[in-house]
C-alpha cells in the first residue's frame, strides 16, 4: 500500500514530524485565538512576543546552565522556560495597556495598526539589542535519534510535543474548570454583560494577554529547538499559528490545538507528497488560509455567525 | 548633494503614486491591504523581463506592468475581498508573502535572490535616460504622479467612486442599495495595482535593476504608513505622508549622521509614529473630508439662496 509515492515508514515519519510542528504552531495559535475570542482583534505582534520570549529563554538558559551539558540541563531548560513565559506575559500585558487598550473604542482599523507598529518596533529593537546575527539554543541533553521501527524520532521532538501537551492541558482545564476560566468565557461571550455581573473584565483582558503570551514565548523555545533565535523569527511563525488558528474556528481553544496539528501535518506531507520545493514551502499554509476562508470562514470548530444589522 | 537631492524627490514621486493607489483601496473603499508591495514587484519585475530578454519598449513595457498587476489585482480580489477587515489584512499579507517567495523561487525568469541587474532606461523624446539624466527622470515621473492624482480625484468623485466610500461606511446598506459591493471592490482594487505596478515599472527603470529584498512586507507597511500618517481616503494626505515618511527614512543619510544613528532606530521611529498617530488622531493628520448629509444639504441651500 502506498501514498503517491511514500511508503508506510515514510507516511509514519511526516507524521511524527509534522505533529512536532503542528504542536508548535498549536501553542502560538493559543494566544491569538484567546484574544480574539475577547477582543474580536487579531495581535498582530503576537509572533514578536514570541521572538523575545525565545530570546529570554535563550539567555536564561544560558546564564542558568552555561556552555556544558549537564545530567540536570533539562530541568534548568524547563526552569528557563518558565522564566522566559513571566518575561513574556509582562511584555504582553505592557503592550496591551500602552498601544491597544486607549484604542478599545477606536474603529477597528486602528488596533490592527498599532499591533503593526507595536510588532515592527519589537523586532527592530530586539536586532539593535542582540544583533541580527541567529542564535542557537543548545539541547539539553545528548541529541540522540530513538528508533521506534523504522521511524526516527529525536529526544528535542518528544520534548516539543510533550510540553505543548502539558501547557494545553493545563489551560484546558483553567478555561473550563477555574473560576477565573468562567470570568474569561464569559468576558468572550458578552463583555456588558460579564461587567454587569461584577467581573473586572480589564484585568481578565490583561490575563488573556499574559496566558497567551506565556504560551507564545514556551512555543519560542520549543521552535528554537527547531531552528535558530533570530529577530523576526516570529513574524512567520505567527502569521501560520494565524493561519492555524482560523483553520480550527478563530476564538476557539480546542479548535485551535486542532488546527494547529493539522496545519504542521498537511503542510510537511505537502511537501513530501506533493513535491513542493522547500523554498515554497510556506505557501501551503497561505493556500489553506486562503481555501478555508472562502469555503470554511467559521473553521473547522468555529460557530457561524450571521451579522446583524 | 543636489544629486542626492534629485534622489530623494524621485523616490518620492514613486512612493506618491504607491501611496495615492494604496488610498484609494485602502482609504476611499476601506480595505486593508497588505500586498501592495507585491503589485510594485510584478509591475518592476514585468518591466526587468521585458526590457532584458524582449528588448522592448518602455512605453509597451511600462503599459504591461500595469495590466499584469492589474490582473494580479484580479485573481487576489476575487476570492479575498469577501473577506472583512482584519482577515482580508491576513489573506493579502499571506498572499504578498506568496508573490515574493515565488519570485526568489522562480530562478530561469527572475534570476532568484540576486535580482535582474542592466535593466536600460528608457529613451524618450529621443534623449537616452540614464544615471546623468535625473532632472529628465524629476520631471517625468512627476508628470506620472500627477496623472495618478487627477485621475483617482476624478475617480472618487463620480458615481463609481460615491459607491466605494459607501462600501466603506456600510457594506450592508449598499447590498441593500442595489450594489454589487464585490465587483465594486475588485475593481477598485485592480485600478490600484494597475497603479502600484506602474510605479513598479518607473522603479525599475530608474534604479536599472530589481531585487526580490525591495518588495518585502515591510514596503507594504511604510506605504500603508504614509497613508495613514496623511489620512485615509485623503489623496493631499498620502502626497503629505509620503514626502514625510521619505524624508525620514532617509534623514540619516540626509544628516550624514548613518555611523551615529543605527538602521534599526528608523523603523522603531515608524512603529512609534504608527502607534502615537492611531492613539491621537486617527484620522491622520490631515484628516478625511466625509460625505455627510448635514453638508450636502448646507451646498443645496446655498446654491438655492443665490
Amino acid at each position: 500500500m502506498m501514498l503517491f509515492h511514500l511508503s508506510w515508514s515514510e507516511i509514519a515519519q511526516h507524521v511524527v514530524n509534522g505533529i512536532t510542528l503542528g504542536s508548535i504552531y498549536a501553542l502560538i495559535a493559543l494566544g491569538y485565538t484567546m484574544v480574539y475570542g475577547i477582543l474580536k482583534f487579531i495581535n498582530f505582534a503576537h509572533g514578536e512576543i514570541l521572538m523575545m520570549g525565545a530570546y529570554a529563554g535563550y539567555f536564561f538558559y544560558l546564564g542558568l546552565n552555561g556552555d556544558t551539558l549537564h545530567p540536570y540541563s533539562l530541568f534548568l531548560f524547563l526552569v528557563a522556560m518558565v522564566g522566559a513565559m513571566g518575561v513574556s506575559a509582562l511584555l504582553g500585558v505592557t503592550v496591551e495597556k500602552l498601544a491597544y487598550k486607549p484604542l478599545r473604542q477606536a474603529p477597528r482599523l486602528a488596533p490592527l495598526l498599532s499591533a503593526i507598529g507595536v510588532s515592527i518596533i519589537l523586532s527592530n529593537l530586539a536586532a539593535f539589542l542582540f544583533g541580527t546575527k541567529s542564535k542557537r539554543l543548545d539541547y539539553p541533553f545528548a541529541n540522540e535519534t530513538i528508533l521506534l521501527g523504522t521511524v526516527a524520532i529525536t529526544p528535542h521532538q518528544i520534548l516539543i510535543v510533550i510540553s505543548a501537551l502539558v501547557l494545553m492541558v493545563t489551560l484546558k482545564v483553567f478555561v473550563d474548570y477555574t473560576r477565573l476560566g468562567k470570568a474569561m468565557r464569559a468576558t468572550s461571550q458578552n463583555m456588558t454583560v460579564a461587567k454587569l455581573m461584577g467581573i473586572d473584565t480589564d484585568f481578565i483582558i490583561s490575563l488573556t494577554f499574559a496566558i497567551g503570551s506565556a504560551l507564545a514565548a514556551a512555543a519560542g523555545m520549543l521552535v528554537a529547538l527547531e531552528i535558530k533565535i533570530y529577530p523576526t523569527m516570529g513574524t512567520l511563525a505567527g502569521l501560520k499559528a494565524f493561519v492555524a488558528a482560523v483553520f480550527g474556528g478563530i476564538g476557539n481553544i480546542t479548535g485551535a490545538m486542532i488546527g494547529g496539528v493539522l496545519l504542521g501535518v498537511i503542510e510537511t506531507f505537502g511537501v513530501a507528497v506533493l513535491g513542493i520545493p522547500q523554498g515554497l514551502r510556506d505557501t501551503v499554509a497561505f493556500t489553506i488560509l486562503i481555501l478555508i476562508l472562502l469555503f470554511r470562514p467559521s473553521g473547522l470548530l468555529g460557530k457561524k455567525e450571521r451579522e446583524k444589522v | 548633494m543636489l544629486n542626492f537631492l534629485f534622489l530623494l524627490i524621485i523616490y518620492m514621486e514613486i512612493y506618491a503614486i504607491l501611496a495615492l493607489s494604496l488610498n484609494l483601496i485602502a482609504g476611499y473603499t476601506g480595505l486593508l491591504s497588505l500586498c501592495h508591495a507585491a503589485f510594485f514587484a510584478i509591475g518592476a519585475y514585468t518591466t526587468a523581463i521585458g526590457t532584458t530578454i524582449g528588448g522592448w519598449n518602455f512605453w509597451l513595457v511600462l503599459g504591461l506592468s500595469g495590466i499584469f498587476a492589474a490582473m494580479l489585482g484580479f485573481l487576489v480580489g476575487l476570492p479575498t475581498l469577501r473577506l472583512k477587515g482584519d482577515y482580508l489584512a491576513i489573506a493579502t499579507l499571506g498572499f504578498g508573502e506568496v508573490v515574493k517567495n515565488v519570485i526568489i523561487n522562480w530562478d530561469s525568469l527572475t534570476r532568484g535572490p540576486n535580482g535582474i541587474n542592466g535593466v536600460p532606461g528608457p529613451v524618450l523624446f529621443g534623449i537616452q535616460f540614464g544615471y546623468d539624466t535625473s532632472v529628465g527622470y524629476v520631471i517625468l515621473y512627476a508628470l506620472f504622479v500627477v496623472v495618478t492624482f487627477l485621475f483617482i480625484r476624478r475617480l472618487v468623485h463620480s458615481r463609481f467612486g460615491r459607491a466605494l466610500e459607501a462600501i466603506r461606511e456600510d457594506e450592508v446598506v449598499v447590498g441593500a442599495m442595489g450594489i454589487n459591493a464585490v465587483k465594486y471592490k475588485v475593481v477598485a482594487f485592480m485600478i490600484g495595482a494597475f497603479f502600484a505596478g506602474i510605479a513598479g515599472s518607473l522603479w525599475a527603470v530608474y534604479n536599472q535593476s530589481v531585487a526580490p529584498q525591495t518588495f518585502d512586507f515591510m514596503l507594504s507597511v511604510l506605504i500603508l504608513c504614509m497613508v495613514v500618517l496623511g489620512g485615509l481616503g485623503n489623496s493631499l494626505g498620502a502626497l503629505f505622508g509620503t514626502m514625510v515618511l521619505v524624508l525620514l527614512s532617509e534623514a540619516p543619510r540626509l544628516t550624514g549622521l548613518t555611523s551615529v544613528i543605527p538602521a534599526q532606530f528608523n523603523q522603531i521611529f515608524f512603529g512609534l509614529l504608527l502607534i502615537v498617530v492611531m492613539i491621537f488622531r486617527p484620522q491622520g493628520v490631515l484628516g478625511r473630508k466625509r460625505i455627510s448629509y448635514e453638508n450636502e444639504v448646507a451646498k443645496i441651500l446655498e446654491r438655492r439662496s443665490l
